[in-house]
């Protein structure tokens, strides 16, 4: 393996940004990931972002079809995927005009030309051939004819040149890699291991990937030639994750530290349905995976599973907790543990389903009829998902409970690199199943009253085949402990009050929130979800920069950590930025009275920290 | 091993007060299984009412057993959770026409074709009881109630034909009338592995009270009311002078004098195909005609909770038990020292 990182004409930059985008056909996410995975393996911090279009595939050489993946490499902590990509591989005219205007000036494009014929320069748009009309001047161009350059190399090996065709994302990645010296070997052994029993596939592929370093090599593109040394991260053991891994891991992760097994009810839908594929893998661990017919029955199943004392969990997007909002007030009502993953997209109704949004706070919080409280839990990282998942299923089983844990399609399909916890080191989460009667009735005869409550409010688990502890449940108001329909007035109110208090004292179990960057200044921003990367970037650099700024982020909406009013009271300024029009600001405001400021961005792409930092600075003036 | 104790009638019942209308076919349900249950070899442990919304559905709250009283038309749905995750336990559910035909057909028709083990009551009154009297998914065409004054447009579900067509496994039809045989169609679903579905015809003296008087009452079953039995030629009648033949226009009913024994059509309850069942489900097309009742179809096929329970014992012996630190390591890692 050639040590391309060695070489002398190499110089060294603290990070680098790079957006892969080409046709939806093209291959940019596997590209992208194939390059985020050799740097990580290098030991790069990195964050990532894959943009990609609804449609699988979209009409070819189009704008609309146009996928792109966008990595930050760094040799420090990074916590986004960047502002201005400095690269950008442009696989089609469509690619380069769709990204584009999002490369910094002067930034370097490299593009396929043998993609810029004519058909395709129309159907982008283009009128001239933007190669060569001028128009990307001040921009460093590298153009390379990689679809010929392609078939040729792979002719020799008896590819049809068809088939070749589909190689060229890896001629890209080869050049990709040469110039900003990624290790060759994890791709060949990536390669060799994904296309194992396709010898012709394998040995296209590899050509491919070397055709494109050895054009680095002969053009002459030394000057171009960057490194990114590895991060100094904290000592232990790495991987590359994305949220929806995380999080199913983290849902394995609950269940082992439970010691019960997990039922998954789950209904396909972008961007959740990875988390339905990825826990399938897992049946070894107990994990029982069922396809519903609907998102109706996905969650009945779930609900219909923990009546039955496993872990009932169901995964969707928002159209699905739409879906699901009675049957999240029937759990309300039978008070039985529930794990509801809700990965956010832009809405409302089909929306954007593969763009990231985080506007369903509100449908969480509210989105059931009657009084109908439930805790929420939300994720700030991709491996933050991991914790996320394992803390919405601690609160779940203790408090016998529905909960619910939003993330959203950026954490989904982000990647960062993720230090492994000691499994060891892993909190085990008590469950305790009603085994005995609860209950003298006034004849001296020891009944189960399957609603009377211990110290956290939380009703026995008493699950079907329990010797002597028969008894109904059901969605009708119910007479605390006895849990017999109960239409009395006075007892409704009791009950309903008595539903808002129990999720509310789950404070008393959350952990207070610590305040990070600059905590004696003026400026608060209070984020939640996958915000994080982007405010912590931002109030670093604010801070760097001498505007004091603290942070605090909120993994639980709802209750909220103990001493979050303490906290929003000793600010001039507290600012909320969100991937909605102001939901979180609007809770706070109506929970604390006070004045906090929504950020707000419903664009479906993330907070970039460079946005940020403007908004904070105008926000805060 | 648990033993089933020994149990009457009363350690079924729960100490609710059954509050349905007075005179409703619902009450003479509850009483069949009440009894039939302490002949079953089960135990109140380990037996789950499920239900939906509807009159029906406050099944669950008279049974001393474990139950669920749900929402409208998901009873299935949350059965199926219950009954992949709980093999052990003997899962009934329990709804009416608008629940499981209509909000709820959805999930119906899904446990039907996935064969999960659990046994269903069907339920029809024809009519929308607790909301007092609207015309159901199994109303006759024409029907006139509060929300139809002209008479209802829709064309009804035969709930056999739509389980059959669900390719359900066990499907049965009973009424209200006769515990007897109530009892023998509950007992012989109970016994099935997979979804069994039995449709009981039930008064609702209320809002549709006779519907079925044509066809259940004492002196008119043995003209209109079809026995199928298990290996027979399917005859009935007060002389049992008339029978059923199938050709390729269906099923139909004859005078067995002018067609002959030989030719009247032997029932096979556990034909593999639907063809037959579904003929004869088609002869219940009104309330005036002679109606089959009894089992149409006992099959076996793949039990879904079991294959599912198949798949985690297999995946358990390819890949050794679940290690959590092994899965969080299974992508590529690198250290950093």
């Amino acid at each position: 393996m050639t040590n391309t990182a060695d070489r002398s004409d190499v110089r060294e930059v603290e990070r680098i940004i790079i957006r892969f985008a080409g046709d939806s056909g093209d291959g940019m996410q596997l590209t992208g990931d194939r390059f985020t995975s050799a740097s990580a393996l290098f030991g790069n911090d990195l964050a990532t972002l894959p943009e990609f279009p609804a449609e699988i595939r979209a009409p070819a050489g189009t704008l609309a079809g146009v996928s792109a993946f966008q990595v930050h490499i760094s040799d420090h902590d990074i916590t986004t995927p960047g502002d201005a990509p400095n690269v950008l591989v442009a696989m089609n005219p469509a690619a380069l005009k769709a990204d584009l205007p999002k490369v910094e000036p002067g930034g370097t494009v490299i593009v396929n030309t043998d993609a810029f014929e004519e058909r395709n320069l129309a159907k982008a748009g283009y009128e001239t051939n933007p190669i060569e009309d001028g128009s990307l001047d001040g921009y460093t161009m590298i153009t390379s004819p990689m679809t010929s350059l392609t078939k040729e190399v792979c002719k020799d090996l008896g590819v049809k040149p068809r088939d070749a065709e589909r190689s060229k994302n890896f001629f890209a990645l080869g050049l990709v890699s040469w110039l900003y010296s990624r290790p060759e070997e994890p791709t060949m052994l990536w390669i060799e291991e994904k296309f194992g029993d396709k010898e012709l596939v394998v040995a296209a592929n590899k050509a491919a990937y070397k055709a494109g370093h050895a054009f680095g090599e002969t053009a002459e593109l030394s000057a171009s030639r960057l490194a990114v040394r590895p991060a100094k991260l904290e000592p232990g053991t790495y991987t590359n994750i994305n949220g929806n891994t995380a999080l199913s891991w983290g849902l394995v992760a609950g269940s082992q530290l439970a010691g019960l097994p997990i039922f998954l009810g789950s209904y396909p839908i972008t961007p959740a349905s990875d988390i339905l594929h990825e826990l399938a893998k897992h049946k070894n661990f107990g994990v029982r995976t069922f396809q519903a017919e609907d998102e109706i029955a996905a969650v009945g199943s779930a609900l219909g599973a923990a009546y039955g004392g496993h872990i009932g969990i169901t995964t969707t997007s928002g159209p699905g907790i739409a879906l699901k909002g009675e049957t999240l007030g029937l759990a309300v009502s039978l008070e039985l543990p529930l794990v509801v993953i809700d990965i956010q997209r832009g809405g409302p109704s089909t929306g954007l389903p593969t763009k990231t949004e985080a506007a369903d706070l509100m449908m969480a919080m509210y989105g059931r009829h009657g009084e109908a409280p439930m805790p929420i839990v939300a994720a700030s990282s991709p491996s933050d998902c991991f914790d996320t998942a394992i803390e919405a299923i601690r609160l779940a089983i203790r408090y016998r409970t529905p909960v619910m844990l939003l993330s959203d399609g950026y954490l989904a399909n982000g990647t960062e690199p993720w230090c492994l916890p000691d499994v060891s080191s892993l909190k085990d989460i008590p469950v305790e199943f009603a085994s005995r009667t609860n209950h003298t009735n006034a004849d001296g005869e020891d009944v189960f009253m399957p609603y009377v409550r211990n110290d956290d409010m939380a009703r026995p688990w008493a699950v079907p085949g329990t010797d002597g502890l028969m008894h109904r449940i059901g969605g009708i108001e119910k007479e605390d402990g006895t849990g017999n329909i109960s239409y009395d007035p006075e007892n409704h109110g009791f009950m309903v009050e008595l539903r808002d208090e129990r999720i509310r004292k789950i404070a008393e179990s959350i952990p207070p929130l610590e305040i990070s960057g600059d905590p004696d200044a003026d400026i608060l921003v209070v984020g939640w979800g996958s915000t994080w990367g982007s405010i912590a970037a931002a109030t670093g650099r604010l801070n760097r920069a001498g505007t004091p700024v603290a942070q605090i982020h909120l993994r639980h909406l709802h209750p909220f950590a103990p001493n979050l009013g303490e906290i929003l009271a000793r600010y001039k300024h507290v600012l909320v930025p969100e991937m909605n029009l102001g939901q979180l600001s609007r809770l706070l405001r109506a929970e604390f009275l006070v004045d906090a400021k929504s950020i707000s961005k419903v664009t479906g792409q993330p907070f970039t920290a460079a946005e940020m930092v403007n908004n904070i600075m105008e926000a805060a003036r | 091993m648990t033993t089933v104790p020994l149990t009457t009638k009363k350690d079924w019942s729960s100490d609710q007060e059954v509050r349905w209308c007075p005179g409703c076919g619902d009450y003479s349900i509850l009483t069949a299984v009440q009894m039939m249950m302490p002949e079953l070899d089960v135990r109140r442990e380990d037996t789950v009412f499920v239900s939906g919304i509807g009159c029906a559905a406050r099944f669950p709250y008279y049974m001393n057993t474990y139950g669920m009283h749900s929402i409208h038309g998901r009873s299935p749905a949350i059965a199926t959770g219950l009954a992949i995750t709980r093999p052990d336990l003997d899962v009934w559910v329990v709804g009416g026409d608008g629940d499981m035909l209509s909000i709820g057909g959805n999930h119906l028709i899904h446990a039907l074709r996935r064969n999960i083990d659990m046994t269903i009551l069907l339920f029809n009154n024809q009519i929308y009881g607790l909301t007092k009297g609207q015309y159901s998914p199994t109303s006759e065409q024409g029907k006139v109630t509060k929300s139809t004054p002209m008479g209802s447009i829709d064309h009804p579900f035969n709930p056999i034909s739509l389980a059959l067509g669900a390719e359900a496994t066990f499907v049965a039809r009973t009424h209200d009338m006769d515990r007897g045989h109530m009892q023998e169609m509950f007992r012989r679903a109970h016994e099935h592995k997979g979804s069994a579905i039995v449709e009981v015809y039930q008064n609702c003296n209320v809002f549709n009270d006779g519907a079925f008087d044509a066809l259940t009452k004492r002196d008119a079953r043995d003209a209109m009311l079809i026995n199928l039995e298990h290996g027979k030629p399917v005859r009935f009648g007060v002389d049992n002078e008339r029978g059923v033949v199938i050709d390729n226009d269906g099923a139909k009913i004859v005078e067995v004098a002018d067609v002959g024994e030989d030719a009247l059509y032997v029932h096979d309850e556990s034909a593999s195909t639907t063809g037959q069942a579904f003929a004869l489900s088609r002869l219940a097309s009104d309330r005036q005609s002679p109606t089959p009742v009894g089992i149409f179809r006992a099959v076996q096929r793949s039990e879904y909770g079991e294959a599912v329970s198949g798949q985690l014992a297999m995946a358990n012996e390819t890949k050794g038990p679940g290690d959590l630190n092994a899965l969080l390591h299974s992508l590529p890692t690198w250290e950093v020292s």
